[in-house]
């Protein structure tokens, strides 16, 4: 009754081309906006901001950017979490080496480093196509790991291995409280989502997805595939390079390669599968899905009362996850997106069923 | 001279055991067109059931016959792993049909946690050894041809005996029985083979059961040289650049891209090694089958792929 667009009428083609054309949905994003900036700093307590928000948050920014080349591109990458640690010791190297560096530029700075790279190990996928592609992303991944592990100069020769970043500050404003960490993170977040979601409106979103659907139709039609590959492997990768400057930076602080491991990378994939794929919304809800539940389950057993040794437990989390997720893949394989689409079209006719 | 035959054989062994893990995935992926991730957890599954089924039944029945305890244990695991390619089919699989590879992939890396926490809940998470009589000792050969001859390890060479008559096995399986002419009757052609009255559900259940057999024996041969820990799954890893370097749908190339990878990765990380910072067998034989794939896209011995609009 109230989620429909009667009596909406556009008169300009501006009016026609806006993100949200209904404005219930205006709105609601407005709604949403408000209570993310206002009301979850004003109540939320601190461990949350640790344990759920900021994470939560930041790994979103990575699933959007995976989301653009794996759900629009139809590109497998195994390899995020390699980008990711190329946008974070990229970041550090700037952040330290020149003096009076700003926050958000070593992180933009991080981001264009790991383009370059995303760029280099995209050239196969002109090539390589489907699981081999998703095989051979694993190379940029190993890589990776391995240079940051044993080049030293990248960790800027520190005897540990492990790099760290302190006296955060944009614009004077220092960034050390939880409140702080997680306004910053989430303006970027915001800016970046708005950017994805008009790129992927756009003439270029659109070629992503033609090559998603038939690369060889869409060869044939005029759309190069170099560029549009390419295209999506770089806006994929800065995305994930600034997602992983701000893990590294605002979310660990002190971190080394072992935070961008394989896993992370698996994690990410989970995400955006989980979330839906072709869906800038469904990167959030993926990424919501993927950080509430581990600690979720890792609290179950204390909030039940039930004894548990802290090894079955571990082992048990791991097996009800897996589970889960096929679960998940078996009841809606096109993710979490795909359940709330269902639920706005389910709306337009409620109450009223015809 | 003597040092690079004792490399290259080396190499050999480890790629022959890298092949065993890489003939997992193929022959899935051959009959059901899933890129198995679980690969690994099953290895370490049937590694950990082969330990400690060793240990627990000769505790039950009160015997005390090391051999007769391997083979009771043997059994069992392969017991354990056909319930696990039963219960894949069953709930996994069968529930996914027609969806796209990645969904599939998704979901064997979900079952691959799932086999992960159940396997280390129901057998212990320490580490175990599995003893099945492989001798330890190293042995010299071509003592007359080169000074002090080429040393081998006779443990290595056992294993990859092993695993090449478990490919010999396979292949009869596959050309000479009516089982293996329905399995790949499917790989062939999924439609094609249901509509002439093949099973689909059954020959998934035998090719996953196959593939436990498999990582069964790569878990037992693994298992004794490494002792059998988490760290085993990551082997798995190790035998994905082979499974592309060969072609995801030949069991010859899942071989011989096993010998390729063992042997690239031992010599680079002697001759080039160093000069690098070592350690680098961990990505080369990725970036070994990137590079090979640049030239053919389909791997070694894979279906060349046609595209058509």
């Amino acid at each position: 009754m109230f989620y429909r667009e009667n009596g909406q009428f556009k008169t300009s083609y501006k009016a026609d081309e806006q993100i949200f054309p209904i404005r219930q949905d205006r709105i609601a994003i407005a709604l949403l906006l408000a209570i993310a900036f206002i009301a979850v700093p004003l109540l939320a307590p601190e461990y949350l901001f640790r344990a759920i928000l900021i994470p939560f948050v930041i790994l979103s920014l990575a699933a959007i950017g995976l989301n653009i080349l794996v759900g629009y591109c139809g590109q497998i990458s195994l390899g995020t979490g390699a980008f990711m640690a190329v946008g974070a010791y990229a970041a550090y190297n700037f952040n330290v080496r020149i003096e009076g560096m700003p926050l958000v530029l070593s992180l933009l700075l991080g981001g264009a480093c790991a383009t370059l790279v995303g760029v280099l190990f995209g050239i196969p996928s002109l090539r390589i196509k489907g699981l081999y592609l998703a095989v051979a992303t694993l190379a940029a991944q190993f890589f990776v790991d391995w240079s940051f592990l044993r080049i030293k100069w990248f960790t800027n020769d520190s005897s540990s291995g492990s790099v760290t970043v302190s006296g955060l500050q944009v614009l004077g404003i220092p960034i050390e409280s939880p409140v702080q960490k997680y306004l910053f993170c989430l303006t970027l977040v915001t800016v970046f989502a708005l950017m994805a979601k008009n790129l992927v409106r756009g003439a270029i979103g659109r070629e992503w997805m033609a090559m998603r659907d038939m690369d060889v139709a869409a060869a044939v039609i005029g759309i190069r595939p170099v560029y549009a590959k390419l295209t999506a492997f770089a806006v994929s990768s800065f995305i994930v390079g600034v997602a992983g400057g701000l893990w590294g930076f605002v979310h660990l602080g002190s971190w080394e390669p072992a935070a961008f491991s394989i896993d992370r990378s698996f994690q990410l994939l989970f995400m955006v599968i989980i979330g839906g794929l072709g869906s800038i919304m469904g990167s959030f809800f993926g990424a919501a899905f993927i950080v509430i539940l581990p600690i979720f389950l890792n609290q179950l057993p204390a909030w039940l009362n039930i004894p548990m040794s802290t090894a079955t437990a571990s082992h048990l989390e791991s097996m009800i996850f897996g589970a889960l997720i096929v679960f998940f893949l078996i009841v809606e394989p096109h993710g979490l997106a795909r359940l709330w689409s269902i639920a706005k079209e389910k709306l337009r006719l409620w109450p009223f069923p015809h | 001279m003597a040092f690079f035959l004792e490399a290259l054989i080396g190499g050999l062994m480890a790629g022959m055991l890298y092949s065993l893990i890489a003939l997992g995935f193929v022959l899935i992926y051959k009959a059901s067109g899933v890129f198995n991730f679980a690969q690994g957890a099953m290895v370490l599954f049937a590694a950990l059931a082969m330990a400690r089924f060793s240990e627990w039944i000769p505790q039950w029945l009160g015997f005390d016959n090391k051999i007769l305890a391997n083979v009771l244990a043997f059994a069992a695991a392969a017991v354990c792993m056909m319930i696990v390619a039963w219960a894949m089919e069953r709930w996994v699989l069968g529930k996914l049909v027609n969806q796209e590879g990645i969904t599939l992939l998704m979901a064997t890396l979900g079952a691959s946690y799932f086999l992960d926490g159940s396997g280390q809940m129901i057998f212990g998470s320490d580490i175990y050894k599995i003893d099945v009589g492989m001798p330890k000792d190293p042995v010299f050969l071509l003592e007359s041809v080169f000074q002090g001859g080429v040393l081998v390890n006779k443990e290595d060479v056992y294993a990859a005996l092993i695993a090449a008559a478990l490919v010999a096995a396979l292949a009869l399986f596959f050309q000479k029985t009516s089982t293996g002419r329905a399995l790949r009757a499917v790989a062939d052609d999924h439609q094609a083979a249901q509509s002439i009255g093949i099973p689909l559900n059954r020959i998934w259940i035998i090719v996953w059961s196959v593939a436990g057999l498999v990582a069964l024996v790569a878990g037992i041969i693994w298992g004794s040289k490494l002792g059998v820990q988490f760290s085993l799954q990551l082997v798995a890893l190790k035998a994905l650049p082979v499974v592309i370097l060969g072609g995801l749908t030949s069991v010859p190339g899942a071989i011989i891209g096993g010998l390729i990878i063992g042997v690239g990765e031992k010599l680079s990380e002697i001759y080039i090694g160093p000069y690098m910072g070592g350690g680098i067998e961990i990505w080369f034989a990725y970036v070994m089958a990137l590079l090979f794939l640049l030239v053919r896209p389909q791997g070694l011995f894979g279906e060349k792929i046609i595209d058509r609009v």
